[in-house]
């Protein structure tokens, strides 16, 4: 076992960039269900959003117009899944898996003659000034554009619910939206809207794998992540800046167990594995985890 | 006519029309693990698939599920297969062979190809290719490509056929350079590009600059590709559009002719259950082209060992090789056999780490 080979920067740096798929997932999911909506469908928005950045991107030439076009398709997703739930009162949970079977088929069905396509490779874009940094260059400053956004999307999102009379709005939605409808606002449009963006952030996620992580397009290419980024959002207890943490919590796990795997550790590869799934729990059970949003996954009607 | 009359009617047409339709045709199945687009593995199997179409003409017809699943799945697939008339099932990969041989019992009439395998039966035969010869020539070209002396490896399942392949490219990569050490990881699935991606960036962080892999998706080729200064080989495919560099060479499985000799065996009516194991003199493996980014005078050197090997007059397995611990393995001159490279479940001397159990 040589753990000399482990180099600690490049491994802080990779696992930035192995979180924020996850990463921009579950911010999505953290405004939607701060908003009182249970979406289960995140892998089947993630994947969806995968396929469709990967055919814009293929057909355009342009990575910028195919994470548009994967943040679109996403969100149009979602807003069946928002149709279904919010005008026609379906019930949320069966909706959400439901969305993700349907996602995972439907991108296996838009993808089937891009298989083995290579994508353009999307140049990194060190920061200037700040990538010649010593240690922290590398780490947080030399990365492709979307690792940054990942960082701008949940700072806005922060700053959204905090300060901002929307967030609070959409606040007061989520935990009471009988209130929310008494004092005059809108509940069903909040949540439509609510849902694009977690549909949104979701197809940006799906399409960072199919882009820039692997880059190719291939059935199941999520491979479980848009269930990671929903327990990731417990974890965080619905809060934006936890949800950081514990988004580079998992993709931390994931790098490492490859590391050592690489370095010849000694422990049998299963064990490693199961490794991230493994703490995910143990965080879910350890952490004493926050109240959730007082109408979460409750449908609304007005005459109700 | 009432609907039921209607239904029974073309019913009777339509076995009349396929039983007339079956008696001269030859229908050949083929169960593939990846899609047909994955550009390594899946894709060479589906190219010699075509070579059967185009040699035969009309007068065999081909049939294909791809992504199958190794388990349960694979045998409803071959079932299904079997029961629309097959008369001619290959199944192209080695987590198929007990599926296989439960189908064809309860199929007699069937005939089966396995891959890779080694289980045979009246009606199963098993085909598989010395990929090991492959690898000696990339390790041998490996070995003076790098510059960190770390190769990376990634391998799929800890399976003999994988096991030969990295005890052959690290033998011959030691024997150009003393230096050089494998970093092995093991993905434990044939083709998951995301997976693949994450394995081989984790080698070249930890100064691997050649990736060796053992898996059927070009991803690691992308990698590298990013990475800028890693060397890769195409696997099973010749992967050429990741050439002349990071790819500079491959590994080609050719089973066109495997295929269309069995093919026609079934047409004469003269299959009989085999198992053989065709290296680079029968074909069944080729050498991809070796790029100008590669010396030539190492180019040389490795076209020299190819012709060796059609030649019969080297094998890559000839002693002395020692175990992992020491011990000996093959004495000076002698020449492995082949039952224990189809088991061979051991690293040889110089390799780390152990094989996952």
């Amino acid at each position: 076992m040589d753990m000399s080979a482990i180099n600690p920067v490049l491994l802080l740096a990779s696992l930035m960039v192995a979180a924020t798929p996850i990463l921009l997932a579950a911010i999505g999911e953290l405004v939607v269900e701060r908003a009182g909506v249970l979406n289960l469908g995140v892998e089947g928005m993630m994947i969806t959003g995968a396929v469709c950045g990967f055919i814009v991107t293929i057909n355009a030439g342009s990575p910028l117009l195919g994470f548009a076009g994967a943040a679109l398709g996403g969100a149009m997703v979602a807003l069946v899944f928002g149709i279904l739930t919010q005008v026609l009162l379906s019930n949320q949970v069966a909706t959400g898996l439901a969305l993700t079977l349907f996602g995972l088929g439907l991108a296996a069905l838009l993808g089937q003659s891009y298989i083995g396509i290579k994508a353009p490779v999307i140049a990194k874009w060190p920061v200037p000034l700040l990538s010649d940094l010593p240690l922290i260059g590398p780490i947080l400053f030399n990365h492709d554009p979307v690792v940054y956004l990942g960082i701008l999307i949940i700072a806005a999102v922060w700053y959204f619910l905090t300060y901002s009379r929307a967030g609070l709005v959409l606040r007061a939605v989520g935990e009471n939206h009988d209130a929310a409808h008494a004092l005059g606002y809108h509940v069903v449009r909040v949540r439509l809207l609510a849902i694009m963006f977690g549909g949104a952030c979701a197809g940006l996620g799906g399409a960072y794998l199919s882009l820039v992580r692997v880059p190719q397009w291939t059935e199941g290419l999520t491979a479980g992540a848009g269930w990671i980024a929903l327990a990731i959002v417990v974890f965080a207890s619905w809060r934006p800046w936890r949800l950081l943490l514990g988004a580079y919590l998992f993709g931390g796990v994931t790098v490492l167990q490859l590391n050592l795997q690489a370095a010849g550790f000694a422990l049998p590869v299963a064990y490693l594995s199961m490794a991230p799934y493994l703490a995910t729990i143990l965080v879910l059970v350890m952490m004493r985890s926050g109240r959730a949003p007082g109408s979460l996954a409750q449908s609304f009607h007005a005459s109700r | 006519m009432t609907l039921k009359t209607l239904l029974a009617g073309t019913g009777i047409a339509l076995a009349l029309a396929t039983g007339a339709f079956a008696q001269d045709q030859t229908k050949v199945g083929f169960v593939y693990v990846g899609p047909v687009g994955d550009g390594g593995w899946t894709y060479e199997h589906d190219q010699a698939r075509q070579a059967v179409e185009a040699h035969f003409g009309d007068a065999v017809e081909t049939v294909f599920v791809e992504s199958v699943p190794e388990g349960p799945d694979a045998e409803r697939v071959m079932t299904q297969m079997a029961l629309q008339g097959a008369d001619l099932i290959f199944t192209t990969s080695f987590g198929y062979m007990d599926a296989t041989i439960n189908v064809a019992e309860r199929f007699p009439d069937v005939k089966f190809e396995h891959a890779t395998g080694y289980k045979t039966a009246e009606n199963v035969s098993a085909y598989n290719a010395r990929f090991y010869e492959g690898r000696a020539i990339q390790g041998h070209i490996a070995g003076q490509m790098t510059e960190s002396n770390i190769i990376g490896y990634i391998g799929s399942y800890p399976i003999p056929e994988v096991i030969q392949g990295i005890n052959s490219a690290f033998l011959h990569a030691r024997e150009v350079n003393p230096d050089v050490e494998f970093r092995i990881i093991w993905a434990y699935t044939w083709f998951d590009p995301a997976k693949e991606a994450e394995a081989a960036s984790v080698l070249i962080e930890q100064g691997a600059d050649v990736i060796l892999q053992h898996t059927d998706s070009t991803a690691p080729q992308a990698a590298a590709q990013a990475a800028g200064n890693v060397v890769t080989f195409g696997q099973a495919s010749d992967m050429a559009e990741f050439g002349p560099f990071p790819r500079v060479s491959s590994i080609i499985d050719d089973w066109a002719p495997y295929y269309i000799e069995r093919t026609q065996a079934v047409i004469d009516g003269t299959w009989e259950s085999s198992n053989v194991w065709h290296g680079i003199p029968e074909g069944m493996v080729a050498i991809g082209e070796i790029t100008d980014a590669v010396p030539a005078e190492v180019k040389a050197s490795a076209e020299a060992m190819i012709e060796a090997i059609r030649a019969g007059e080297y094998h890559p397995f000839t002693g002395p090789i020692n175990y992992q611990d020491g011990s000996v393995w093959l004495e000076d001159g002698e020449v492995a056999d082949d039952e224990t490279l189809l088991g061979m479940n051991f690293y040889i001397e110089g390799l780390t780490g152990e094989i996952p159990q």
